[in-house]
């Protein structure tokens, strides 16, 4: 059969060629989905602009030279970035492995609360000791909050797409209750926490900006959560559970102990999410302390095609649509709903693409 | 032979990247013929007939059906023009019932919803006409092979095709159940079909089929009217050299039990009896065979070994530690290796490359694992070292693995197996989907293992494949072991008795045959 040429071949340099141009192949391919559904949905959103008799160049135009007007402007995407970026890491583990969590928001709420608990409580810490320590108890309680959905998916066979958005009315509800009860600053007048501890506030990397180290944080994540996935043991046994568990249990993989390890990344992913806004941006727990970067953490991932890596960049994509939105709204007076619509087209075109994609694979024989 | 025929594909051809999966194939079919198409793994058969119905489309070159050009889109466009195929690995819903599954996709889902009680009355009608024993109502997870198989092929019928493709259908079945579908294949030709089939048992064409075409390197490269040729030159064809069909077999000893089975019993996935109280030994050196018809507990029995089907009571002792009860993973650190039935289900990961199919049970071990971290460099290593020994044909390590041939995914689960140098080696179904070629290379290889004094188990439904290697043969029916007969094809009678489960008369039989020799 003619299809071995590089088996073929004697010359170990046309073998790297050939591995060179494998990986280019790969790398457009993993590019070109995602750059082909963000231009898809751009035109449509232009014409979508226009039909409303907006000029959908100039708004375009408005809307990135808002976006990226000043080092503040920049430094506000990329605080909206970091737990887009956060959340969508931690999918692209929990989708890999064919858990579909979709209960980001409640486990960002879980981080928040549990920063916010630790982050009042004990004065007298050094930075050094306080700032991981909120951050470590937002992780654990995302992890704890997400554990929850796994272990009753292994128990009691429950869907986790049921559970985990029943475990995001608790979490979000049980904030609300805390805000106005149990953690309510007792001089404000609004429902609110009382204010971190100084020691607690995570440090700033571009000040005056608000930016902290969030982001630089997110983006190692990403990068460990990419060695983990495609170079470690542990994440190829993810992997197999994900696609196939008859397989793992052939290779003598454990699928509960997977599934249980892959929410709860995907919990403590998001738990920093809401442990970073608390300790690097409010300071203290409000009652809608997310604008659903926990749902929307869901087509950054899709958006990613579940690669953590590329989550930087699309998380990255989403912050720069939602500053935008705003600067839409507020510079172009173009109405909200048209906005959310432009974004509802963009993550359809990203789902519609991944499906074209699964059908032009090869069918089986 | 007509000025045009029934179908004729003209240089055909079809690349995948750098892979070349037709080069110019030319193949004529006429009307109401068996047409046999044959070919070694990877030669390119299952490609062609995708294309032929409309699930690949060509790079070049043209398809003349019912002399007009044929353009197609998609498997329903095929339909529309009454052709359909039959694939290897079945494409029906599990849990939708069969009547659901022959609408799924065809028309709204108001009409289908309407039309329900008409589908199931015209499955009966179809179903009686061509004795396919077919229930509207049945779930598929609940049929067995044969059966999802039975309706596979209706699906097709009631659709209503005159062209009818089948990618090998009878490796999956037993020899009971290829002899009805063949059967049926001559019913449908009487009936004003066309049928082409693809397979790698020679006897099966020589029986069945009108005329044979040979594939090799994505052409064809031999066509022949099926009475003016014989399996030798049909294998020399394929292969392009001649094949051995009797492998030469070193004596050896069997050496000290390797494993040994008491009493054990087990349940099937229903909570069923399903494996009854068998008790075996197999020592270093020797192959013992399993035969039986499929249903009758060898599935649950291979399972039951390795730990992934738990055991009611009996033990189960390798190298003399008792490993009833252990999970499978700490079976899998073990000396024992397994050739699983169902290599889609199991053995292999689809979407995944070869380098990552080859680790799946070693992954967490030294060498392709170290500190927790894959080790690509030796991995991809030991895939070329793989894919070189068993020639299996794939552009390159890193390839998905459901871009190979069915026959060559299944050379790499068996040298993979191989390849972990067990003591002990569980084998259920050695040569599904594998070519005669390959066949004889892989039952070298499973031979070089016996000599090496491993212990072999070898579970088939192929009687073929146990005679050519078993040592000695064990005939299972109903779960248990109703006799244990030595490889010799003057006792094919015999243990066609065990199988259905008949001991007296296979006793009988047997004395009598030792009555003569006396
Ligand atoms: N989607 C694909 N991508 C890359 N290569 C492919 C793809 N599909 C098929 N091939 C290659 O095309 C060749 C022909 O494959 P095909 O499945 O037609 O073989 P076959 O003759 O049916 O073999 P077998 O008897 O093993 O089923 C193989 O080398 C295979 O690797
Ligand atoms: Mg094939």
């Amino acid at each position: 059969m003619a299809n071995i040429d590089s088996e073929r071949s004697p010359s170990a340099g046309s073998d790297i060629l050939n591995g060179l141009g494998r990986a280019f192949t790969k790398t457009w391919q993993a590019v070109a989905m995602p750059a082909a559904a963000v231009l898809v949905s751009m035109g449509c959103g232009a014409l979508l602009l226009a039909l409303n008799g907006f000029n959908g160049w100039d708004i375009f135009t408005v809307m990135l030279s808002g976006v990226f007007q000043d080092t503040r402007s920049i430094a506000e995407v990329l605080l909206k970035a970091t737990p887009l970026i956060l959340i969508g890491v931690g999918l692209c583990v929990a989708f890999r492995c064919s858990i579909w969590n979709i209960g980001a928001e409640g486990q960002l709420y879980a981080g928040a609360v549990a920063t916010t608990a630790v982050g009042i409580a004990f004065p007298g810490l050094t930075s050094w000791i306080y700032v991981p320590l909120v951050i470590l108890a937002g992780a654990l309680a995302g992890a704890a909050w997400a554990a929850i959905a796994g272990l009753l998916k292994i128990y009691f066979r429950a869907s986790e797409i049921v559970t985990t958005i029943m475990l995001n009315y608790i979490a979000i509800i049980a904030t609300s209750w805390l805000v106005t009860g149990p953690l309510k600053d007792a001089a404000a007048a609004y429902p609110q926490s009382a204010r971190l501890l100084r020691e607690a506030w995570m440090p700033k990397i571009l000040p005056p900006t608000r930016l902290h180290i969030g982001i630089l944080i997110a983006i190692a994540l990403a990068i460990a959560a990419y060695i983990f996935l495609f170079r470690s043991s542990a994440g190829y046994a993810v992997r197999v559970v994900g696609i196939s568990p008859h397989a793992a249990r052939y290779a003598g993989m454990s699928v509960s102990r997977n599934i249980l390890l892959a929410i709860s990344i995907s919990g403590a992913m998001a738990g920093l999410a809401g442990a970073f806004e608390i300790a690097g941006v409010t300071f203290r727990l409000y009652q809608n302390i997310s604008p659903g970067y926990g749902f929307e953490g869901i087509a950054v991932a899709l958006l990613a095609n579940n690669n953590p890596v590329g989550a930087i960049f699309s998380g990255t994509l989403f912050a720069v649509l939602r500053s935008g939105s705003e600067i839409m709204q507020i510079n172009a007076q173009v109405p909200q709903v048209l906005v959310s619509v432009i974004q509802g087209i963009v993550i359809l075109s990203v789902v519609g693409f991944g499906v074209y994609r699964f059908r032009s694979a090869r069918p089986s024989e | 032979m007509g000025a045009t025929p029934f179908l004729r594909m003209e240089n055909i051809h079809k690349r995948f990247g750098p892979v070349i999966a037709s080069a110019g194939v030319n193949l004529e079919v006429e009307e109401k013929e068996i047409h046999a198409l044959l070919g070694e793994n990877g030669a390119g058969k299952s490609v062609l007939m995708n294309i032929l119905c409309g699930v690949l489309s060509p790079t070049e070159g043209q398809i003349v059906f019912k002399g007009s050009p044929l353009r197609l889109g998609s498997p329903r466009e095929a339909i529309r023009h009454r052709i359909g195929m039959v694939h290897q690995h079945f494409m029906v819903v599990p849990n939708l019932t069969v009547a659901e599954n022959y609408v799924l996709g065809h028309g709204s889902p108001l009409r289908v919803i309407r039309d329900m009680k008409q589908v199931s009355t015209r499955i009966r009608e179809l179903s009686h006409r061509y004795g396919l024993d077919v229930r509207p109502d049945a779930r598929i997870h609940d049929l067995s092979v044969g059966e999802q198989q039975r309706v596979e092929i209706l699906k097709v019928l009631y659709h209503g095709v005159d062209l009818l493709i089948l990618d090998e259908p009878t490796a999956v079945l037993t020899p009971q159940e290829a002899d009805r579908l063949l059967a049926l294949l001559r019913d449908l030709v009487a009936d004003g079909k066309t049928v082409i089939f693809i397979s790698h048992k020679l006897d099966e064409v020589m029986r069945v089929s009108d005329r044979v075409s040979v594939m090799r390197d994505g052409k064809v490269v031999f066509t022949t009217r099926t009475a003016e040729t014989n399996p030798r030159e049909l294998a020399r064809m394929m292969v392009g050299r001649d094949v051995l069909m009797d492998l030469p077999r070193a004596q050896t000893s069997p050496g000290r039990v390797v494993l040994a089975v008491e009493n054990l019993s087990c349940n099937n996935e229903l909570g069923l009896p399903a494996v009854r109280g068998v008790s075996f030994e197999v020592r270093q050196g020797e192959i013992v065979g399993v035969a039986g018809v499929s249903g009758n507990g060898q599935s649950e029995l291979a399972l039951a070994l390795v730990g992934l089907l738990p055991a009611a009571s009996g033990s189960i002792r390798l190298n003399g530690e008792e490993i009833c009860g252990l999970t499978s993973s700490e079976i899998n650190h073990r000396p024992l290796s397994h050739i699983p039935e169902d290599r889609h289900k199991m053995g292999i990961v689809l979407p995944l490359p070869l380098t990552e199919n080859v680790i799946l049970q070693r992954y967490d071990q030294a060498p392709f694992s170290s500190r927790g971290m894959l080790r690509f460099g030796e991995i991809t290593e030991h895939t070329r070292d793989l894919i070189r020994r068993f020639k299996v044909k794939a552009s390159h390590p890193g390839e998905a693995i459901q871009n190979l041939s069915g026959g060559n995914q299944q050379k790499l689960v068996v040298a993979r197996e191989l390849a972990r140098n067990p003591d002990f080696l569980l084998i259920n179904q050695l040569t599904r989907g594998i070519d005669i070629g390959a066949t004889e290379l892989v039952m070298q290889e499973v031979l070089k293992q016996k000599e090496k004094g491993k212990a072999i188990l070898l579970i088939s439904t192929e009687l073929e494949e146990l005679f050519a290697i078993c040592d000695r043969i064990l005939v299972m029916f109903e779960g248990q072991f109703l006799g244990e007969v030595p490889p010799d094809r003057a006792r094919l009678e015999e243990i066609g008795l065990l199988m259905a489960g008949n001991r007296e008369e296979a006793q009988r039989l047997h004395n009598r045959a030792g009555a003569i020799e006396a």
